[in-house]
């Protein structure tokens, strides 16, 4: 592999910039908004150059290395601190930092009340340094340190304004979940070590083939687990609503565009154990059908606009876990849609945070309507990320999302026909909860109280949005055109095998619009034909109740696991106290020969301890003289 | 050059020089006290430097007869573990001095005392790192007991009494278990060639398994109660509660690890057919300990308490690297017994100065810091992820290093373990929440930020902390050859990829 000297600057600018702004601490007020923005754009032009290059590679040119410095070297456990860049990574260098430095832009304007918008940059920095590790790492363990990193700038971001208590506990909520999952890296690492005798990418990979399935299998349900904790999939999923907590340009970037979308990478980068693996790749499947369905299903029901928004990103994930489980064929379709996701969610939650803005930061749809005479640009740019992950033609998930649905269809057999129609609900199911949303916020009547007074943003704001904007209107068309993406990828995975074709594009196509138009269509019935009442109506089925309260996951985790922990602690604690401690007392007492020894010694006479300690001595001096005689 | 002999005489001559000085001029006791320390630092520095580190036996060797009649001598050397240990506590002594410079207040006795006695517990800590004669260690591993006694019985807080002298108790009985041990490897070392305390000569004695078997168990306990091990643990968090912030450091920093040292030049040299033997009740122990000091952590309202099961939970890590056997799970111990130092200081320095500003150790009674002091919550936080081992930090490296080492030879006791982390997780984000999160309550309106002593006193440990995350190789360089030696001594070598059994 060909070497380079300047991948490190990727990562080190926006590090830098994060170092600075924490360090100069208040003296930075001034411009480290300005400096961090400055360093992702930087950060992203070095990616844009390492792109011009790849392009005048050959195909196995284009990857390229760059070693650091031994890391961690003990025994055959050798991990240097060496960075990768290959056709997948790239896309996400790009997408880190180009999505990055719009949201960076948007949130000079979007924080500029804010007294701690230096340290809000400094945290996007580290963000952007910590995620694009994640992605260049050449080793499991590497990929395992921007893994964290990322854990650690979302932790600190969603807990921006901790002083509001349920902030600080949503951030905790999100840590805690995730290092559920990040256990799951650290096993696979472990079996990888065990059975391999290596952790970095390559080395697995060659290893691949001298290894048993079963070591394979668990490595990849493994990775699997870090994959749902990082990327808000079942059973993992829980943190991913409250962590709307945190600013809405981190909701947009962190939670939306890149972090939740690492799970993709890292099923994607693992292709080789998941292509020999075929049981952990059939559970990646199932955990992205059932993820889908079920950020759908809590989309339909929320009132929050975020909330509504982050439901959605869970079930678009599902999406591309369940595309990249389809094997080799899939995980390209992950890719594009990973990529068109990046635009138009991004876009759509920077939308809302501009509705946000012109709305006294109000969140809940149901006080919302008819913005887009107020806010037409937000209208604009927010439509079109609407038609985009509708999968309307020809918009950006028309291509992406209709890919993985035309793939599932034809992975074979009954799973295929199951997951073909999961895929295709989910798209009608989308369809109704988006265009809920729009009707909420943008059309009807207006809901809101008098002290609103919605405007539209200032362009520093409305600017990347517009530029995301475009993204979703064209990235799909010029990610598959020509399979541009899918052969760019393609020597990175296993030539597949082509399965017999269960249903052809045009059809697949048909249905999806079908669907989606079913979705449109109840949903205009439901919210635009009828007065949307300004206060959620609690008269609902038993179904809004449980979809609302989101498909009861708090409630079941709460019972299931911090109830019985709780109880344990408690318990422990008390039998610290009284058992074990207890014990050592009672033994302290019989040892000692009473009581009242023991009490003796605890009031205080000093020389009764120092006796204690001449005892030792003079009992080694003694026996000494004792044995030597 | 005799470089132990001086490390350990220096603070000695700054313990001298702090008994001269006239009444009243506590801020000069003060100073000397530091400049002492910065000396001992330099010093070690100066002989770190010349550490041949692809060396595995010992070095800076001195051997004098002490009690030629009894066939006691006064013997030094160190090995890669013995030097980071000394380093490690050469660095956190001037730490400590500063970051407590007015800990010793309020106590029972005088500021020179407190001086002295911190001065002369430095010089045994050297000496219990350096020493090679078995009688010589044992000789400072119990008069170490005596400084940390009045440390904590006379500037400590609470129930300080009580503290200590269950702390002492429980040291000396077992001190006893270790002495009748000693005891008896010397006899049959008078039966077999001729009376000595010298641990390479120990270490070549034959005895029956039995034997073994009792005589390991006699070391083994007076290491678990230091380190301390499940269950043998409940004097740390009463002595952690009652002892000052900086006596903590030491206590816990330093004075514990004579335990997991220990196991390793002691148990594992003398005993190395019982540590084989006795290896899968210790991992048992181990497991339970990271778990069981971890949820304790979780439970506890306590921030000093807290600290204190955190670092059970942490010794029980070391102790499972210890003795899985393995060049990783070696290597992570060291090096974790090296971080933990620092970690360890971190949170019981700022945590105390939390304490001390606000006149209250219940975590509850904290609330809002990061936007009253954000210097110190900071640090704080710092503190505490380095406690939770993130990537980046040095005690990620270490305990990783554990993990993978412990799994490649014992899977089911590397997985429990690693439940630790998400235990570590909330143990540690728990505190961070309730006491810098959230609005602030009152009674921590007012509260100052660090100041510049402080600033200067937690610098350099967390500058460690970061620097040895992303950069542990001189570390690992000095440890990583007496690892191979050690566990190629028990007859172990790394296992071997395994495929997965294809």
């Amino acid at each position: 592999m060909m070497t380079s000297t300047t991948l490190v600057y990727l990562i080190a600018l926006p590090l830098a910039g994060s170092a600075i702004l924490l360090l100069a601490g208040r003296r930075s007020d001034k411009w480290g908004h300005l400096l961090a923005t400055g360093l992702s754009a930087s950060s992203f032009f070095v990616g844009l150059y390492q792109l011009s290059l790849m392009l005048g590679r050959s195909n196995s040119e284009r990857p390229i290395t760059q070693k650091l410095f031994e890391w961690i070297s003990v025994g055959t456990f050798k991990i240097d601190a060496s960075l990768m860049l290959d056709q997948l990574s790239i896309c996400f260098v790009l997408l880190i930092t180009g999505v990055g430095t719009l949201i960076h832009i948007y949130s000079i304007s979007y924080m500029s009340h804010d007294a701690d918008r230096r340290r809000f940059f400094a945290f996007l920095n580290l963000f952007i340094a910590a995620m694009l590790l994640l992605v260049l790492g050449d080793s499991y363990l590497n990929l395992y340190v921007g893994w964290e990193g990322v854990g650690l700038a979302s932790y600190l971001l969603i807990g921006f304004w901790n002083q509001k208590p349920a902030y600080a506990t949503a951030s905790k909520k999100a840590f805690v979940m995730n290092r559920v999952g990040d256990m799951g890296l650290s096993f696979a690492i472990m079996i990888a070590f065990a059975t391999m005798g290596t952790v970095s990418f390559s080395g697995v990979k060659a290893a691949v083939d001298h290894t048993s399935t079963a070591a394979l299998t668990s490595i990849g349900i493994m990775l699997l687990v870090a994959a749902t904790g990082k990327s808000a999939q079942f059973p993992l999923q829980a943190w991913l609503g409250d962590a709307m907590a945190g600013p809405t340009p981190v909701s947009a970037l962190i939670h939306a565009a890149t972090m939740v979308t690492a799970g993709v990478y890292l099923i994607t980068r693992s292709n080789f154990i998941f292509d020999a693996a075929p049981t952990a790749q059939l559970l990646v499947v199932i955990v992205g059908a059932i993820t889908l369905m079920f950020g759908a299903l809590i989309g339909t029901a929320k009132d929050d606009i975020k909330k509504a928004l982050a439901a959605s990103t869970m079930s678009q994930i599902g999406y591309m876990i369940l595309g990249a489980g389809l094997g080799p064929v899939g995980y390209a379709f992950a890719i594009m849609h990973l990529l068109t996701h990046g635009f138009f969610k991004a876009g759509m939650f920077l939308g809302a945070g501009s509705v946000m803005h012109g709305m006294n930061d109000e969140v809940n749809m149901r006080k919302y309507g008819a913005l887009r005479k107020f806010m037409p640009i937000t209208f604009a740019t927010f439509g079109l990320g609407y038609l985009a992950i509708l999968g309307v033609p020809p918009f950006a998930g028309f291509y992406s999302k209709d890919m993985i649905i035309e793939t599932a269809f034809n992975s074979g057999g009954a799973k295929g026909i199951i997951l073909g129609c999961v895929t295709l609900l989910g798209a009608g199911i989308t369809a109704f909860y988006m265009t809920r949303v729009m009707i909420l916020t943008f059309t009807g009547k207006s809901r809101w109280d008098d002290e609103a007074h919605p405007h539209e943003s200032p362009w520093l704001m409305w600017l990347p949005m517009a530029i995301l904007a475009i993204g979703s209107v064209t990235s799909g068309y010029l990610l598959s055109h020509g399979d541009a993406l899918v052969n760019w990828l393609s020597p990175l995975f296993e030539n597949h095998a082509e399965h017999a074709e269960l249903l052809s594009p045009l059809v697949v196509s048909g249905l999806a619009l079908a669907m989606v138009a079913i979705g449109i269509a109840i949903a205009f019935i439901k919210y635009s034909r009828n007065e949307v009442a300004a206060v959620a109506p609690t008269d609902v089925s038993i179904f809004t109740t449980i979809a609302r309260q989101d498909l009861l996951q708090d409630r079941f985790n709460e019972a299931v696991f911090m109830a019985p922990g709780k109880v344990l602690t408690a318990v422990l604690v008390k039998t610290d106290e009284a058992v074990i401690d207890g014990a050592v007392r009672g033994a302290g007492r019989i040892a000692l020969g009473s009581g009242s020894a023991l009490r003796g010694v605890q009031t205080g006479f000093v020389r009764s301890y120092a006796a204690l300690i001449l005892l030792g001595a003079v009992a080694l001096v003694a026996a000494i003289w004792v044995v030597t005689q | 050059m005799n470089w132990l002999t001086l490390l350990m005489v220096l603070p000695l001559i700054g313990s001298a020089v702090v008994v001269a000085l006239p009444k009243g001029k506590d801020k000069l006791v003060k100073q000397v006290a530091l400049g002492s320390t910065l000396i001992v630092l330099g010093a070690t520095v100066a002989m770190a430097v010349g550490f041949q580190r692809d060396n595995v036996d010992l070095q800076y060797v001195e051997k004098y007869a002490w009690i030629p009649s009894f066939g006691i001598n006064y013997a030094l050397g160190v090995d890669g573990l013995a030097l980071i240990l000394i380093l490690m506590s050469t660095i956190l002594a001037p730490v400590v001095v500063l970051a407590g410079w007015n800990e010793c207040q309020g106590g029972r006795w005088s500021v020179k005392v407190f001086y002295i006695l911190i001065l002369v517990l430095e010089t045994m800590m050297i000496g219990v790192f350096a020493a090679t004669d078995v009688f010589l260690f044992y000789v400072i591993f119990e008069a170490m007991l005596i400084p940390v006694y009045f440390l904590i019985g006379g500037y400590g807080t609470g129930e300080r009494s009580a503290a200590a002298v269950k702390f002492l108790i429980y040291s000396l009985f077992g001190g006893l278990m270790m002495l009748g041990s000693i005891i008896a490897l010397y006899v049959m070392s008078g039966a077999q060639g001729g009376h000595t305390f010298d641990l390479a000569a120990l270490s070549q004695l034959k005895m029956s398994s039995m034997t073994q078997n009792l005589l390991f168990l006699g070391f083994f306990i007076a290491f678990a109660i230091k380190a301390p091990l499940w269950p043998l643990h409940t004097w740390l968090p009463d002595a952690a509660d009652s002892a000052t912030p900086g006596t903590s450091v030491l206590l816990l920093g330093v004075l514990d690890k004579v335990g997991t040292f220990g196991m390793i030049r002691y148990c594992l040299t003398l005993f190395p057919d019982a540590s084989k033997t006795f290896t899968p009740a210790i991992l048992v122990l181990a497991v339970i300990s990271i778990i069981y000091g971890a949820i304790l952590a979780i439970g506890q309202r306590d921030l000093k308490r807290l600290i204190a099961f955190t670092s059970i939970s942490h010794f029980g890590f070391i102790t499972l690297g210890i003795f899985a056997m393995t060049s990783q799970g070696y290597s992570g111990a060291a090096l974790y017994m090296f971080n933990h130092g620092f970690s360890t200081a971190a949170l019981f320095l700022v945590g105390g100065w939390m304490i001390s500003r606000r006149g209250s150790s219940t975590i509850s009674d904290f609330g809002g810091l990061q936007r009253i002091t954000p210097v110190m919550a900071w640090m704080f936080f710092l503190a505490g992820m380095s406690s939770l081992a993130l990537p980046g930090m040095s005690s990620f490296v270490s305990e990783f290093l554990v993990l993978v080492g412990t799994f490649n030879r014992y899977p089911a006791h590397a997985i429990i373990a690693t439940f630790g982390i998400v235990l570590a997780a909330l143990y540690i984000l728990i505190p961070v929440q309730k006491a810098l999160h959230g609005p602030t309550t009152p009674g921590n309106e007012n509260l100052s930020d660090l100041n510049l002593r402080e600033k200067i006193a937690i610098a350099p440990v967390i500058a460690i902390i970061l620097a040895l995350g992303f950069y542990p190789a001189p570390l690992l360089n000095v440890i990583n050859p007496a690892a191979t030696h050690v566990i190629g001594q028990l007859g172990f070598s790394d296992p071997a990829p395994t495929s997965g059994g294809k």
